[in-house]
């Protein structure tokens, strides 16, 4: 909770600033009216924030600490469990595979992601003819509601009538039941995460890379560099930072990851495919029955893993800057 | 500076954090501002799981009929029926409940429970024409809490065509050997055999269900040697690819696509697919499911009940009675359940659909023999049976467990 209150009241630098130019207009003749400008200036980030941001994560919290039953969540008198729902949450068989499928899940996706992003913003990065169709074409998948993008990787995979093996068919392969196996549902999902997550990883970083001055391309070349060389010692580290926020970025759009899991699999079968994210849903939506404190937990967690994950970049943004 | 771009990126970290937070939880931040209240005394809200009826259908137009009946403008809002139960929820935890909600029968009892529902006694709706098996399914601890504006169930569709390449006569299909015997032969004539849905949500436990009840088992031991024997049965049928891998994933609507396709001699299905059966462009027939040694299993009802949620004024009970009962008159129910293709819950509008299409026979008989999922007092306890019974059979299809040990577990975490 600290964290969120703290946010607008370390806005005031740009505040202040920005009330200045401003201030001609009505109120610069006391200094003090200044500053009450400045609050005023500030007063509708603060709502939206408290509003949108603080009140829900602190209902959330509140959810997570109650022991919620549909009678109690409508009357409003759930009785105070403390850690009673985070332990029904660790008790849980689903917690370690969960926990499992969340971390391959997100650290796999990111891998692939950044590494498949790179490439093609090198590659996209040579200026060739119809290079900037096909970069257009590459964020088709971006720009595809969700929906769509999942169920039709849902339709490709399907077992019996996918399109995907057919094609394995026809190369002599058997088929694979991607989304009914419990040891594939999994690759299958991250298949398609990956598959969306591409553009983004694209286009991040080939905007980082205008940024790289051609300049020392030259004299690299002119020392004798090949390509190889030139990348590993001008590309990457120039890109470092961009690549970090990029990284950090894609780890929070994966942990969140639902849609496409909910689509495809619900999670299943048997759990094999259960990440935080779609047990959380599970637990508090997906029954007739919501269990809203178990599943305020699991969303909890996860909101304490992205902060973590956050402040490893700070730190590690620091050391740069540092050294 | 640097202190200030330091504080800056945490508060990016901050924010990111919350950024996750707001959209895994979706919780706490209420329903959008559908909601009713007494605000305007002549409006009245309902809300219905039929989001498929715009302004205009005939759906519609019996609402603002019944409402205008009743001296009141109606105000209605169609909800995904998925949506609804939770939607419903946090209306009543903010006080603007609808004055009349339609909603699937396993709900009911759920909903009773939070004390959204008034009772049959408060709200003074006469429910004495009701099949009683159907009324079962809204009622919990000795009181109903609503009636059913129509029913479905579930029965197997056969495809005429198939069956007879297949030299498979279906009166030989009376209990489970012989049905997987035709299924055998239909196999062997190169067609496919059996397609339901298997889905990991409260579907597949639907569809399910005929099988367990039909073995004799009860949801209250799933653990229980008929209960293996029903989910043995179609784990059989997937090895033996009597029935499709894709059942696993498969909703009842892509079930029904598969059977569409013309491929498959057997579909578990429901009355609501009748409609589209006719356009299917083949010969259909339906069969009871059947039991374990003969017989017809009993299946679960499907369909909805109109309810009538607790209001802060009380005065406005008589008038939603009024909707009510307009909406569930006996030519109001007709006409409804003709639309959504459902059979009526009283015998006397069954006796009329029955009359205007002799089709529908087997399907009122099917009615008739249903049992509701939240019946013998079950009620909020068959959430929690489903959901492991559906995660039972899913264990059991895609072959991590034996069906045996799915159950055993099913078992100990549903109690």
């Amino acid at each position: 909770m600290t964290h969120t209150t703290q946010v607008p009241h370390r806005r005031p630098v740009p505040g202040h600033s920005g009330a200045a130019p401003t201030a001609p207009s009505g109120t610069r003749r006391r200094p003090s009216s200044q500053q009450w400008a400045a609050w005023a200036f500030l007063a509708p980030v603060t709502l939206y924030l408290v509003l949108f941001y603080a009140y829900p994560l602190y209902r959330n919290l509140d959810l997570s600490l109650r022991n919620y039953t549909v009678r109690s969540f409508v009357q409003g008198d759930a009785p105070f469990t403390g850690l009673a729902n985070y332990r029904t949450v660790f008790d849980d068989p689903t917690f370690a595979p969960a926990l499992l499928h969340t971390v391959v899940f997100t650290a796999v996706c990111l891998a692939f992601q950044y590494v498949i992003g790179l490439a093609l913003a090198v590659f996209f990065n040579q200026h060739f003819r119809l290079s900037a169709t096909l970069r257009a074409l590459f964020l088709v998948p971006w720009l595809l509601p969700l929906i769509v993008s999942a169920s039709t990787w849902s339709w490709m995979l399907n077992s019996e009538s996918g399109i995907v093996n057919a094609a394995l068919h026809a190369v002599g392969i058997g088929p694979v039941n991607w989304l009914t196996s419990p040891s594939w549902s999994l690759t299958s999902v991250i298949i398609a995460n990956i598959w969306i997550g591409v553009p983004f990883n694209l286009v991040v970083l080939y905007s980082g890379l205008q940024s790289i001055p051609a300049g020392l391309y030259e004299a690299a070349a002119l020392d004798g560099a090949g390509p190889w060389r030139r990348f590993w010692s001008i590309t990457f580290p120039l890109l470092r930072p961009v690549s970090a926020i990029t990284l950090l970025l894609g780890l929070v759009y994966t942990l969140k990851v639902f849609d496409i899991i909910w689509i495809m699999t619900k999670g299943g079968p048997a759990d094999s495919s259960t990440t935080f994210a779609t047990w959380s849903y599970q637990l508090g939506f997906g029954n007739l029955l919501p269990a809203f404190g178990p599943g305020a937990a699991v969303g909890n967690l996860l909101v304490i893993a992205a902060l973590v994950f956050g402040l490893v970049y700070v730190r590690v943004q620091r050391k740069q800057e540092s050294s | 500076m640097n202190s200030f771009s330091r504080r800056r990126r945490l508060t990016a970290a901050a924010l990111t954090a919350l950024a996750v937070a707001t959209s895994a939880t979706a919780c706490g931040s209420g329903s959008g501002g559908t909601g009713t209240q007494a605000a305007d005394n002549d409006t009245y809200t309902i809300w219905d799981p039929y989001p498929q009826f715009a302004k205009g259908s005939a759906w519609v137009k019996l609402l603002d009929a019944c409402g205008t009946e009743a001296g009141v403008k109606i105000k209605r809002t169609g909800f995904d029926t998925s949506d609804l139960a939770n939607k419903t929820l946090l209306a009543a935890q903010q006080g603007n409940s609808p004055d009349v909600l339609i909603v699937d029968n396993p709900v009911v009892s759920t909903l009773a429970e939070a004390g959204v529902l008034t009772t049959t006694d408060d709200n003074k709706l006469d429910t004495s024409k009701v099949d009683p098996n159907l009324l079962a399914a809204g009622q919990s601890g000795g009181k109903t809490y609503g009636t059913p504006i129509g029913a479905n169930t579930l029965a197997l569709y056969y495809n005429k065509a198939v069956l007879k390449q297949a030299g498979v006569d279906i009166s030989s299909v009376k209990d489970w050997e012989t049905l997987t015997a035709a299924l055998a032969k239909v196999k062997q004539a190169g067609k496919k055999g059996i397609t339901f849905s298997a889905i990991g949500t409260e579907e597949g436990s639907f569809q399910f269900l005929p099988w367990l009840w039909g073995s004799g088992a009860k949801l209250t031991e799933l653990d229980s040697p008929a209960a293996v024997s029903a989910l043995s049965l179609w784990k059989d049928w997937l090895d033996k690819g009597y029935a499709p891998n894709s059942v696993l994933n498969n909703t009842q609507t892509t079930s029904w696509q598969e059977f569409a396709t013309g491929d498959y001699a057997f579909s578990e299905n429901g009355t609501w697919q009748l409609a589209n059966a006719e356009k299917a462009g083949f010969d259909y027939g339906v069969i009871p499911v059947p039991g374990a040694d003969g017989g017809s299993a009993a299946a679960p009802t499907g369909g909805e009940f109109v309810t009538l949620p607790v209001q802060d004024s009380t005065d406005r009970y008589a008038t939603t009675q009024k909707i009510a009962t307009c909406l569930t008159s006996t030519q109001n129910l007709y006409d409804t359940d003709t639309t959504l293709s459902y059979v009526a819950p009283t015998t006397e509008v069954q006796d009329k659909q029955v009359a205007g299409n002799p089709g529908l026979q087997p399907w009122v008989d099917a009615v008739k023999a249903a049992k509701g999922r939240t019946s013998d007092d079950l009620g909020t306890k068959y959430p929690k049976i489903s959901e492991q019974m559906w995660k039972a059979v899913q264990s059991a299809l895609s072959g991590s467990k034996s069906p045996k040990d799915a159950l055993t577990a099913a078992q100990s975490a549903a109690k």
